[in-house]
């Protein structure tokens, strides 16, 4: 009976599923119930643990932020327990306030903006830099592991570590960099004292940071384009950037729309790039919303969960009408997922 | 993949440019190691290394709590890439597999848990773990990073699984296997290349978690390394010797896994992420 279940997933199978429960419609609904339950409890029983794990450990927490951000919720007026006293929570609703706050704050609009700036400049890059080095190691010649183990290897050190490595490059008195640029008459640059330059510093890092998944990805998908493909353009008279133009990026597109997309979410959130590297700082010029919001709730005093917690809200509505727009906009190209 | 034949310069072109990448890949991290070998006085000094010392890691390893960290970061670790790999692998398999009420749901499920800024989830996770006498726990880290991990990997899974004929599957079934055992036999071995990748990104993503490690433990004995180095340089003190020993040396395990799971990843990434 449950053999059933392990149908091949091919669009011709599941159409038959489709109509094989059309057909059983008539049945009372509790056997249908049976029905499904003995088809289909192999797979049922083989996700249960993750979607255990989210609805306990994300749908909760997120219903509870939700929450959180109709509230004035802070330090002084959550639940507690102070040695053997326990304090009632004493915060109260007070609807959509947090949000009118928030968005009626310049704070917010100087923030996104920038968010916005850095999610575009790194996934741009990355992704640039990433396809560049790919096809160059997409070719035969000697040496050609080498290079690829040395370019994956800022995947290989724990990303903190690493932002420690690049504060220790940045130190403005004594750092590398500006040694170097000493030797060469150059007056020492405020890697990460001044806005602009600790913008381009903390941008820098994530790029860096970045590319070897990017090329790991993208090296992936080259090597899935047929070589004839090639062959006969070069046949045909095309020149290399008509190949590279209307084959490599047509035959990349599907892993590009993946990691375009995965990047720009997690570019969009990168906790410990900035947090580790700047605090946000020089004042707040490289303050992402995410570091903003931990900021609210961790750093500050006292501790504002509430609008910690809206601001998390936005963060959340903005990343998901992203990858509706992004989605909707790869289904117009003809991409299916 | 083509065998073609490059003119010198473009040759020249081709080594340079990489040539030069990789040392910008490289330089950062070798700078580390570079200065922790260095006297502590010495530390930015940019001579390579005029008198190494161990000095740094001797201090590292024996006045500080390094060691604690280092024990409280590697169980939290170990536990959650077991459970992790284990989880993806068999909800990768059910998606590929099976089609089943609630898999397209689950899919998006998959997709849009990644989406969740740590902003809106911490708060709410703190007050739980508090609630539960989590904090300072480390199963409070091991459940968070799961919830950080398996989506992607399960992901990841799913386009490797895709890549195995199904004839492996139906071929067991004729052998009188069930789906769990036609998994765990034919399909598991087949797929090592993938929980390789699967098994060194929830390693990465655990051992250099920062957020919520700094946020849910304190307290010296408590700390995770990523929480602990920060103890080395921060706004009052900046022990760069320390703190350069340190990093290397929570690099290592990094990089031995790494290393491990290299010869995987691009088969497995191919497969996994791109196809996704």
């Amino acid at each position: 009976m449950a053999v059933d279940t392990s149908r091949p997933l091919d669009p011709a199978a599941g159409a038959k599923g489709a109509r094989g429960r059309i057909r059983n419609a008539g049945t009372p609904p509790r056997s249908r119930i049976r029905n499904a339950l003995a088809r289909h409890w192999y797979a049922w029983a083989m996700v249960a643990p993750v979607v255990i794990v989210i609805g306990l450990i994300i749908g909760y927490p997120l219903g509870r932020g939700l929450y959180l951000s109709l509230t004035d919720a802070n330090e002084a007026n959550v639940e507690r327990t102070i040695g053997v006293n326990h304090i009632p929570a004493t915060y109260k609703n007070v609807g959509l306030d947090n949000f009118k706050a928030i968005l009626d704050d310049q704070v917010f609009w100087d923030r996104l903006g920038w968010t916005v700036t850095w999610t575009v400049c790194c996934v741009a890059l990355t992704f640039s830099i990433g396809l560049g080095l790919a096809v160059l190691l997409n070719r035969r010649f000697a040496g050609r592991t080498l290079y690829r183990s040395l370019l994956i290897l800022p995947w290989a050190v724990p990303a903190f570590v690493s932002v420690f490595a690049w504060r220790l490059l940045y130190n403005e008195k004594n750092g590398i960099l500006n040694k170097v640029l000493e030797g060469g008459g150059i007056d020492a640059v405020p890697w990460l004292n001044d806005p602009t330059m600790a913008k381009a510093s903390v941008i820098a890092v994530n790029i860096w940071l970045g590319v070897p998944f990017m090329l790991v990805a993208l090296l992936g998908g080259l090597q899935s384009i047929p070589g004839e493909l090639y062959e006969a353009a070069e046949m045909d008279g095309a020149s290399p950037w008509q190949r590279f133009r209307h084959i490599t990026l047509p035959g990349l597109r599907s892993v590009s729309s993946t990691v375009i997309l995965l990047s720009t979410i997690w570019t969009f959130n990168m906790f410990p790039v900035i947090f580790l590297l700047t605090r946000g700082g020089p004042g707040d010029a490289t303050e992402i919303l995410v570091t903003y919001a931990y900021r609210l709730s961790f750093v500050n005093s006292p501790r504002d969960f509430a609008g910690a917690s809206a601001w998390g809200v936005l963060i959340l509505l903005i990343l998901m009408l992203f990858a509706v727009v992004y989605r909707r906009s790869l289904r117009k190209q003809g991409e299916v997922w | 993949m083509r065998d073609q034949r490059r003119g010198p310069l473009a040759s020249v072109g081709l080594h340079t440019t990489l040539v030069i990448a990789s040392a910008v890949a490289v330089f950062p991290p070798l700078w580390l190691v570079v200065t922790s070998f260095k006297p502590k006085s010495e530390a930015f000094s940019t001579d390579v290394v005029k008198n190494p010392t161990l000095g740094n890691y001797r201090h590292v390893l024996g006045d500080t709590e390094f060691l604690t960290w280092f024990g409280n970061s590697l169980f939290i670790v170990v536990i959650t890439t077991i459970l992790g790999v284990f989880i993806a692998a068999t909800t990768g398999y059910a998606v590929s597999r099976f089609r089943f009420p609630g898999m397209r749901p689950l899919m998006w499920l998959l997709l849009i848990t990644q989406m969740f800024p740590v902003a809106i989830l911490i708060v709410p996770l703190y007050n739980i773990m508090s609630t539960l006498g989590w904090l300072n726990q480390p199963i409070s880290l091991i459940v968070t990073y799961l919830t950080v991990a398996v989506p992607f990997c399960a992901w990841m899974m799913k386009g490797f699984f895709d890549t195995i004929p199904v004839e492996i599957d139906e071929s067991g079934r004729v052998d009188g296997l069930n789906p769990f055992g036609t998994f765990w036999r034919l399909v598991v071995p087949l797929a090592k290349p993938g929980l390789a990748v699967t098994a060194f990104y929830t390693f990465i993503t655990a051992w250099a978690e920062v957020a919520y490690a700094s946020a849910f433990m304190t307290g010296e004995d408590n700390l995770t390394l990523a929480a602990g180095l920060q103890t080395f340089v921060n706004q009052y003190t900046s022990d760069w010797g320390s703190m350069t020993a340190a990093a290397v040396m929570i690099a290592i395990p990094a990089a031995l896994v790494f290393s491990w799971a290299q010869r995987h990843l691009v088969a497995g990434l191919t497969a996994g992420a791109t196809k996704s």
